[in-house]
């Protein structure tokens, strides 16, 4: 980094506003990024981080304001466009072609590819690239046969494969794994110190801290601070985005279990493709008014096991009660019925139907039932009366209920899952990954709105890949790999070391909790 | 200078009335660049056209007619469509309408005459369901693909229809078709040409608008439409819907050949296979599978083959030619419709 000499910003972005319908994406907003160095970009979901970026790279366009690229004026339109200049983004979502290799993937949208390209060429050159920063891939693989964690190594050769020196990074860590993010952060430190620039979205205030020259914080649409990164603490980060106080530590009320609520008992779910079940004889039991967090590598059963619970996926061995009512292989409406709330993994493929509105997907349980129907009608203005009041109850940011739910930021598409599934939680709650992707504030919100289930006498099944989340919500900790639970701890009981050791197949010594 | 399409950030209404009405223009447009090719006047065809189909008040109650069993078959195939449900087997659900009221009419003489209108439509609606339930319950159960037992079924039931009406329920006297339903049993016209089917048609619109948007059921369609993984989820049974959506798809068609046979050819016999089931597809498409929107899109579609009766006589032009303008209207009117959720956007282009 040579911060001597007086330079040149990188990327200078001045006054750029843009309009949704509704909303106020980007209201004047600067930024200028050096090179060699990473801008930190942190506000909360719906803060506006993804619509700047995606100007940049020639998604959107703004409304006003310029964009100047190593000092010059920059019309950009297309991402072919932001290319040629050599900017580049891996998004939230991944921009992958699922039945296509990993080579065809990596040259795909090249402006000089030729009719017909030499794949011996790209595979050798995407070999080559991939020992240089360690990224092990198979040129040759499908897209769909990689894990979450590969894929994203196939975005980032893309990255290095087109030879792009500005990178814009969307919170690249929110989908993987805590090993494969340590991965991640090992090849960004490599490509920084070859003198690349980086724009990093994140809401992980140990990335902002490890990865950043500066941080700009974005609330609602407009900067509140641009600072170097060695004058904050992650405090002080954390009350910018927000605009207030966030508590690190949650309220709760003693643990005081009451009956079994939940029993999976010797359940195995076979693997309709491979040899190992999917759920390997998993046995587990939630009581009323206990959180049990299942801690595990994504892709090691957590999902299933949830699935098997609320009904979408077949049992082939064992049983499932609820309130010693047998269970099993019951259909998700009984499931439904029997008072089984469900926070999905997937939220925008399984949590919400995109194309219908708001106060639609926030009656999605509730339909049914008197509060929003007479017989076979449902009454519209029930139903509108209904939507607003979890509207208002959940903060949820919509222009009106009406709005469809697609065109909501991810967070506030999950605070409207977590409205729905709440609001009709009927003694059991089952929360996958619920804080996947959501801010400091949001995060707070869901992990507060979890905690005071479990203090109304709710049994809660939490499902996540971070740690410090279950031990600071959970009461009891499950490790769950290749589709076995390798042990339940009580939370008070074990640490980090202990649960890594599981997670990681280790230490399969059963012991009461 | 490049075009590009883009998604367009919300939907709007206005777009959704405009769009059609531009496309439509934009026909007419094309439609007088063959008339000019052709050697006629296009404000004269068009004008011919128009007079054809509501010149006076018989041609305005024969396009009526030719309207009724489009809307029906419309709104019939609209339903399974609402699930992404590509039922094309309206075609043979309306023939079985048209069996199941002649088999009541010939054999079930048991009954007394009053009783034959109502119970035939009755057996044909259910025939067309259950003809429209097979595809449904082998979806539902194995995933096979709809698209080709719907077409093919179509295919099955124009091949018994004819068999019946040329060989095993012919009449006496003639070569082909079934003998008349006693004229007691007809649907009675009410205004004209026009029949008491339409009482029938516009009840359905009212039925299913409702169905469709006031109820749980509606609702639950959407769900299953927009986003089967999710609705499942919710606890909403995606094969039993299938099932049941097909099962009213067909019996709306069915219902739709039942009341024509009744009310117009009053037996079985050639032309029972008259395409009302094909251009139903049309339909439920280009009204955006909306029961009220359906009326106006049967109504302008049936104008456009009694206008196109009219342009052969009037202009002595080929009977192609009436085709070759039914077409003409359809190809800018789907091609819009891209326009609804799409954008063009203009990019100036700097040399580069």
């Amino acid at each position: 980094m040579n911060r001597q000499t007086p330079q040149i910003p990188i990327v200078r972005m001045e006054h750029i506003t843009k309009h949704f319908p509704g909303v106020l994406a980007n209201d004047d907003v600067s930024l200028e990024l050096y090179p060699g160095q990473v801008l930190a970009l942190l506000g909360e979901n719906g803060a506006g981080k993804s619509t700047l970026m995606n100007m940049l790279v020639g998604l959107y366009r703004p409304d006003s304001g310029t964009i100047h690229i190593r000092g010059e004026l920059a019309e950009i339109h297309s991402p072919q466009d932001s290319m040629a200049l050599g900017i580049d983004m891996i998004h939230q979502e991944f921009m992958l072609v699922g039945n296509m290799s990993v080579a065809e993937n990596i040259v795909l949208g090249l402006r000089d590819l030729p009719l017909v390209p030499k794949l011996d060429e790209i595979k050798a050159r995407i070999t080559e690239l991939s020992k240089r920063y360690g990224l092990q891939v198979d040129p040759d693989a499908i897209i769909h046969d990689l894990s979450v964690g590969e894929q994203q190594r196939v975005e980032i050769l893309k990255l290095v494969y087109r030879g792009a020196d500005i990178l814009i990074l969307d919170e690249p860590t929110a989908v993987l794994t805590p090993g494969e993010s340590r991965d991640l952060n090992n090849i960004l430190k490599k490509m920084l110190s070859e003198g690349k620039s980086a724009i990093f979205i994140t809401h992980k205030m140990d990335e902002v801290i490890e990865f950043s020259h500066k941080v700009q914080v974005l609330r609602r649409g407009k900067t509140v601070n641009t600072c170097d990164t060695k004058d904050v603490t992650p405090r002080d980060l954390a009350n910018m985005m927000v605009g207030r106080d966030v508590l690190f530590s949650l309220d709760r009320c003693p643990f005081n279990p009451g009956g079994i609520k939940l029993k999976v008992d010797h359940v195995t779910v076979d693997n309709p493709l491979g040899s190992r079940p999917l759920l390997d004889d998993v046995s587990l039991e939630i009581h009323r008014g206990e959180i049990v967090g299942i801690a595990g590598v994504a892709g090691n059963g957590q999902t299933q096991l949830t699935e098997a619970i609320t009904g979408l996926l077949r049992c082939n061995k064992g049983t499932i009660a609820i309130d010693g009512r047998d269970m099993t292989n019951a259909t998700p409406l009984q499931v439904i019925k029997a008072g089984v709330s469900h926070i999905p993994a997937d939220r925008g493929a399984m949590g919400v139907v995109g194309d219908m509105s708001v106060g639609e997907n926030l009656a999605m349980k509730k339909y049914r039932t008197e509060e929003i129907s007479r017989g076979a009608v449902i009454k519209k203005t029930f139903m509108r009366a209904f939507a607003d009041k979890l509207i208002k109850a959940f903060t949820i940011k919509t222009p009106d209920q009406d709005t469809c739910v697609k065109f909501l930021s991810g967070g506030n598409i999950q605070k409207t899952i977590l409205a729905r599934e709440i609001d009709s939680c009927g003694g059991v709650l089952i929360a996958v990954y619920p804080s996947r992707g959501l801010d400091v504030g949001a995060t707070e919100a869901v992990r507060q709105n979890l905690i005071s289930q479990r203090d109304k006498g709710n049994a809660v099944l939490l499902v996540s890949e971070e740690l410090e989340e279950l031990q600071m919500v959970a009461d009891k900790i499950a490790v769950m790999f290749e589709g076995k639970i390798m042990g339940l701890r009580n939370v008070k009981e074990t640490n980090t070391e202990e649960l890594g050791m599981m997670m990681a197949g280790a230490g399969s010594v059963r012991r009461e909790a | 200078m490049r075009v590009v399409v883009e998604k367009r950030d919300t939907r709007s209404k206005r777009m959704a009335i405009l769009i059609p009405l531009v496309s439509f223009i934009v026909s007419l447009m094309l439609g007088a660049i063959v008339l000019i090719a052709s050697k006629s006047n296009p404000l004269q065809a068009y004008g011919a056209m128009l007079n054809g189909a509501f010149g006076n008040a018989r041609r305005f109650q024969y396009t009526i007619v030719e309207s009724l069993p489009l809307l029906m078959c419309g709104l019939g195939v609209g339903i399974a469509f609402r699930l992404k449900f590509w039922n094309i087997g309206a075609e043979g659900q309306y023939v079985w309408g048209a069996i199941g009221i002649t088999w009541v009419m010939q054999f079930w003489r048991f009954l007394p005459v009053p009783m034959l209108l109502p119970v035939g439509l009755a057996v044909g609606m259910t025939l067309g369901a259950l003809w429209a339930g097979v595809p449904g319950f082998l979806k539902a159960q194995w995933s096979v693909d709809e698209t080709l037992t719907t077409l093919m079924l179509n295919y099955v039931a124009i091949g018994l229809a004819e068999y019946l009406y040329i060989n095993k329920w012919k009449a006496p006297l003639g070569n082909m078709g079934t003998p008349e339903f006693p004229r007691e049993a007809w649907l009675p016209q009410i205004w004209g040409k026009v029949h008491a089917g339409i009482f029938i048609a516009l009840a359905l619109v009212v039925l299913l608008w409702f169905l469709l948007y006031k109820t749980r059921w509606g609702f639950e369609l959407n769900m299953i439409g927009k986003n089967p993984k999710a609705a499942r989820y919710q606890g909403v049974s995606i094969k039993r819907n299938i099932v049941l959506a097909m099962i009213l798809s067909g019996a709306i068609c069915g219902l739709s050949g039942s009341v024509n046979t009744a009310a117009i050819a009053h037996r079985l016999t050639k032309g029972v296979n008259a395409g009302y089931g094909f251009t139903g597809i049309i339909i439920a498409w280009m009204s955006g599978l909306n029961p009220f929107a359906s009326i106006l899109v049967a109504v302008v579609m049936a104008a456009l083959t009694t206008g196109a009766d009219a342009l052969q006589i009037a202009m002595k032009l080929p009977e192609s030619m009436g085709e070759v303008l039914q077409g003409l209207v359809l190809i800018p009117l789907l091609a819009g419709s891209i326009f609804v959720e799409h954008k063009l956007k203009f990019i100036k282009k700097e040399a580069a």
